[in-house]
Order: C-alpha cells, then sequence, then structure tokens
C-alpha cells in the first residue's frame, strides 16, 4: 500500500510541476461553463438544477480525459524512465494503481473546481442538493471509466498522439453503446441478449440514470467493474511488453 | 551474487542475447564490453527485471528476477541505459521518490539521500528541475538513484558515460571504493575504464561472451603485449631494426618515422619479456635512444581483434 502512495504522490505532483495543469483545468471550466450558458443557455431555461450542465459532460469527457491518460504510460516509455519504474521493488499492480488513482485524482480535483455552478444554481433558485451532489458522484465515476480506458491505450504504445486518438474512439465507442448508432448496426443480425449487453455497456445510460437523483447500486458496480477491467488489462498489456 | 545461467532473449528473428552464463561475487567489479547492439544492455535489462528473458536465468543474490521479482529487486541498485529521470523533479524530490518506493522514511530516507548526494557530488544542484541539468549532473542523478539504498548487487549501464575526465575520475573512485563489499557490474565503451577500475573484464559479441578474465589477462593476448619500443633518429632506424631482428626472442620488428625521429617496436615470440635484451643492446651499440618503453599490451587491440575477428568468421560462414 505504501508503494501505491509513493506512485500517486510522484504522479499527482507531476501534474502541477508544469503547466499541465493549470492549462488543463483553466480550459475544462471554461469549455463547461461555454456549454452550460451560452449552448445550453442556462439562465433562458429558467430552471434551478444542474442537468444541462451535467448533460453535456459525457462529451467534454470524450476529450479531456484521454488528453489526461495519454500521458501516462506512453510518456514513459518515450523518456525511458518506464524502466527505472518497473526496476524498482514495486509490484505492477500498484503502480497501475497508482497512476490511475493520481489521474483520477487530478480529474477531480478539475471537476470540484465547477463549484461556482453549484453556487450560482443556489443562488439563483432553490435547487434538490442531493440530485446534484449525485451526478457529481456520477460524473466522477464517468470520468474514473474514461480514463481506465485511456490509461489502458496509452500503455501499448509510446506515442501520446495514438495514445490519445485510438482512446478517443474506444469512449466514444462507449458512450454512445446505447444509441441508435451502434444499436441499429447489432440489430440486423445478433440475439437480443447480445444487443442488451452492449447498450448496458453504455456510460450515457448509466450516467443520466444517475443524475435523476437515483444511485442504483448497478451502476456503481459497472463504472466500478469497468474500471477494474481495464486496469487488469493495463497490468497485462505492460506484463505482455515486456516478453517484447 | 549474481548467477546468470543460459540467459537468452530473442526479438523476432534476431537474438539478441544467446546463451549467457556469468557468476559475479563479492568484491568483484566487472567491466562489460562489447561493440553496439552486442547485446550488453539487454543482458543488463533482463538481469534488472525489465526484460523477460526467452531462456536461462538471474538470480539477484540467491532470488530469482522472474520468479521472486520484488526481494531481487530490493537487494539490487540499476541505473538504466541513458541514466532515465523524471525531468520536472528535482534531484532531491527524485531521490525522495525512490527512497520511499525503496521503503525509506524518516531519518533513514534522510541520511541514505544524503549519503547518496554526497558520494555523486550533487549538492549545487539538488533544487533544479532535472530537466535544465547538463549531461553529467543527469548522469550522476542516475548514479545517486542506484546506490541510495547501499545494494548488494549494483548493475550500472555506461555509469560515466556524459562525464568530462574529473567527473569520470570521481565516478570510479566510487565505484572503487563501494567495491570491497558489493558485486557490481557496468557496461562501457571505454577500455580505459576497465583498466581503472575492473577486476574482470568481459567482451561479449553478438550475444556471446567471446572473452572472460582479469584485465591483465586479456592484455597478454594483444599484440602488443610486453613489445619494446625505441624512439632513436631516423637515420639509425634501418640500423637498429636489423639489430633487433637478431635477438632470438624478437618475432617482428616494425619501424615508423616521424619528425626526423623513428619508432622502432620489437614484438616478442609468445609474449616473451624482451626488455632486458633490447636495452643491453642498446647501450652496448651505443644507439642514440630518445625512449625506450616497454607495453603491457593494448585493450583497443585484443577488442578490435576478438569482434572484429569473430564478425569476419561470421560473414564467411555465410558465404
Amino acid at each position: 500500500m505504501s508503494s501505491v502512495w509513493a506512485i500517486f504522490k510522484r504522479e499527482f505532483a507531476a501534474y502541477f510541476a508544469t503547466p499541465l495543469a493549470y492549462v488543463f483545468i483553466v480550459i475544462f471550466l471554461f469549455t463547461m461553463g461555454a456549454f452550460t450558458f451560452y449552448i445550453g443557455r442556462f439562465y433562458e431555461s429558467n430552471i434551478a438544477n444542474l442537468s444541462i450542465f451535467f448533460s453535456y459532460q459525457p462529451w467534454l469527457y470524450l476529450f479531456f480525459v484521454p488528453a489526461i491518460a495519454m500521458r501516462l504510460w506512453a510518456e514513459e516509455r518515450r523518456t525511458g524512465t518506464m524502466e527505472l519504474l518497473l526496476t524498482l521493488p514495486v509490484p505492477l499492480w500498484a503502480t497501475v494503481v497508482g497512476k490511475f488513482l493520481a489521474a483520477w485524482a487530478f480529474t477531480g480535483v478539475a471537476l470540484a473546481l465547477t463549484f461556482p455552478i453549484w453556487i450560482t444554481v443556489n443562488y439563483l433558485g432553490q435547487p434538490d442538493n442531493g440530485v446534484i451532489l449525485a451526478s457529481y458522484i456520477g460524473s466522477l465515476l464517468m470520468a474514473g471509466g474514461y480514463l481506465a480506458i485511456g490509461a489502458c491505450i496509452s500503455a501499448t504504445t509510446n506515442n501520446q498522439v495514438i495514445a490519445f486518438v485510438v482512446s478517443v474512439v474506444v469512449c466514444f465507442l462507449f458512450t454512445v453503446s446505447g444509441a441508435p448508432l451502434v444499436i441499429d448496426f447489432f440489430r440486423a443480425w445478433a440475439p437480443l441478449a447480445l444487443i442488451d449487453a452492449v447498450a448496458s455497456f453504455s456510460f450515457l445510460t448509466h450516467f443520466l440514470a444517475i443524475t435523476q437523483g437515483v444511485i442504483d447500486l448497478r451502476d456503481i458496480i459497472f463504472f466500478f467493474s469497468l474500471i477494474a477491467l481495464f486496469l487488469t488489462a493495463n497490468i497485462v498489456i505492460i506484463d505482455l511488453k515486456r516478453v517484447g | 551474487m549474481i548467477e546468470i545461467s543460459g540467459l537468452t532473449k530473442r526479438f523476432g528473428p534476431i537474438t539478441a542475447v544467446s546463451g549467457i552464463d556469468l557468476t559475479v561475487g563479492r568484491g568483484e567489479v566487472l567491466g562489460f564490453l562489447g561493440p553496439n547492439g552486442a547485446g550488453k544492455s539487454t543482458t543488463m535489462k533482463m538481469a534488472a527485471g525489465f526484460l523477460a528473458p526467452d531462456g536461462g536465468y538471474a538470480r539477484i543474490c540467491g532470488h530469482d528476477i522472474e520468479t521472486d521479482t520484488l526481494e531481487a529487486q530490493r537487494q539490487l541498485g540499476y541505473l538504466p541505459e541513458g541514466a532515465p529521470a523524471y525531468p520536472d523533479m528535482t534531484p532531491r524530490q527524485f531521490l525522495g521518490f525512490i527512497a520511499q518506493v525503496r521503503g525509506l522514511s524518516g531519518d533513514a530516507a534522510r541520511n541514505a539521500i544524503a549519503a547518496a548526494v554526497h558520494k555523486t557530488e550533487l549538492d549545487p544542484v539538488l533544487e533544479q528541475p532535472i530537466d535544465t541539468l547538463s549531461k553529467g549532473f543527469k548522469r550522476r542523478v542516475g548514479v545517486a538513484q542506484a546506490i541510495l539504498h547501499d545494494p548488494p548487487v549494483l548493475i550500472m549501464d555506461e555509469p560515466t558515460d556524459g562525464l568530462d575526465p574529473n567527473q569520470k575520475y570521481a565516478v570510479r573512485q566510487l565505484i572503487k571504493a563501494m567495491s570491497p563489499d558489493k558485486a557490481i557490474v557496468i557496461s562501457t565503451h571505454l577500455l580505459e575504464e576497465v583498466e581503472a577500475v575492473c577486476t574482470r573484464a568481459v567482451i561479449i559479441d553478438r550475444g556471446r561472451i567471446v572473452a572472460d578474465g582479469t584485465p591483465a589477462e586479456l592484455l597478454a593476448r594483444s599484440h602488443h603485449h610486453n613489445a619494446v619500443t625505441l624512439i632513436v633518429p631516423a637515420a639509425q632506424a634501418d640500423a637498429v631494426a636489423a639489430r633487433l631482428k637478431s635477438i632470438p626472442a624478437v618475432a617482428d620488428v616494425q619501424q615508423a618515422v616521424s619528425n626526423g625521429e623513428a619508432s622502432v617496436t620489437a614484438f616478442p615470440k609468445d609474449g616473451a619479456l624482451l626488455i632486458e635484451d633490447v636495452s643491453g643492446m642498446a647501450s652496448r651499440e651505443n644507439w642514440d635512444v630518445k625512449e625506450l618503453y616497454a607495453e603491457a599490451g593494448r585493450l583497443d587491440e585484443v577488442f578490435r581483434a576478438i569482434t572484429t575477428h569473430d564478425a569476419t568468421r561470421a560473414r564467411e560462414s555465410r558465404a
């Protein structure tokens, strides 16, 4: 456990050692605001809740989260620190988990800094703060899902651009797997059970369920098992790369 | 303390390392030599647990690097090729991270960092991002990281690459000072480094060990081993060469002229000692000798002979 903490601390500090963290957070907050107030017409809607704000999040995460995840392993490989990291007496799972948790905590910080919008909506009306809290939790879980996918893909390459592009595509498929675009493709030939299975992988479906204010254990389990699955794949990929 | 047996690594159709056997004990400093691409780094990467071997095993203090990885890595200090470090950390932060990962905390960590910093003379740059350091300092940060936990086994890939002569000297002194109670393997391109710090030299070529012995033993294989050179006026050179050839133990005499002076070298038969015969003859014949010296041998010559000879043979066997 202490090695997870050591890896986490180094990785988390690394975000703030360069302008990366500040640039990312500023642009993330600006984009969130722009979508909510201008495109989402938050004021004109005259509704005192944050459903507009949260409805854009899956689509913004689609680009922002792979941008964080792409460097996780690709950069270690490119600079050669991967060799250092893997020859230190740290179990591989601890390295994978520590790095993932650091990236997750960083997205948590960025998400938490959207709090002015929560203050705004409370100033303007009486929103259901329970629903808002549930939505924030759901949002963080969804970000974790995207991150785990991105981290796993980052481990396959030493090229950050490739890691980013592939992650965006894979994350997109997970986002929309409940939408007609994907389902129609399967509907023509696949058995109903498979269609249901594919649809059940949709981030959108699970996230929207949570933003209704209902924290269903199944939605939570979905995101956690997805994270566990991709982190396991992450470990396997790094181990396979050792074989050469 | 390091046991390597039958270690093999293939990358696709290429066999980078092919059945290397090596045992290194306490007090030994083994110099790992070989042309670029001979498999030095690959062997070290396998011994440190970064690459998985396709065959054979490596043990550090009795712990197999593949099956008992963490225990083996605890006993090992490893400097990877190119001395990688996190560019945005300062050496102090970086060494702090390494200490924490290696389970050192509080005073133990502070003392270990202070000792490593002192030994590698990193004090002036402790608070600068590693990114901004010169090549020499970066290399020393890597060395400091490897020796931080005072490991019984040290494997360092080119520890003096990029250092200036003073820094090279300092790192070599450091290696020598640590050597009595450690098993150390260093790879290098610098043959003088082998003579300066190593108790044993291993030359590998195309994935195989082609020579293994003390530096003196390798030197004895040199054409120049015990050869004697005289510097005489150019006008006397032919006469001197003719007389030297008359000594029974002399196999061959070569001469080279530059700036009116000739350097005449007598090569011995079977490494026989010539110096007394030659100096005796020089005083009897009243040659105008400016310099007279015997050579222990030239490591670069041995290196070239072993590794290029091998390459030629490979070309022939393919043809």
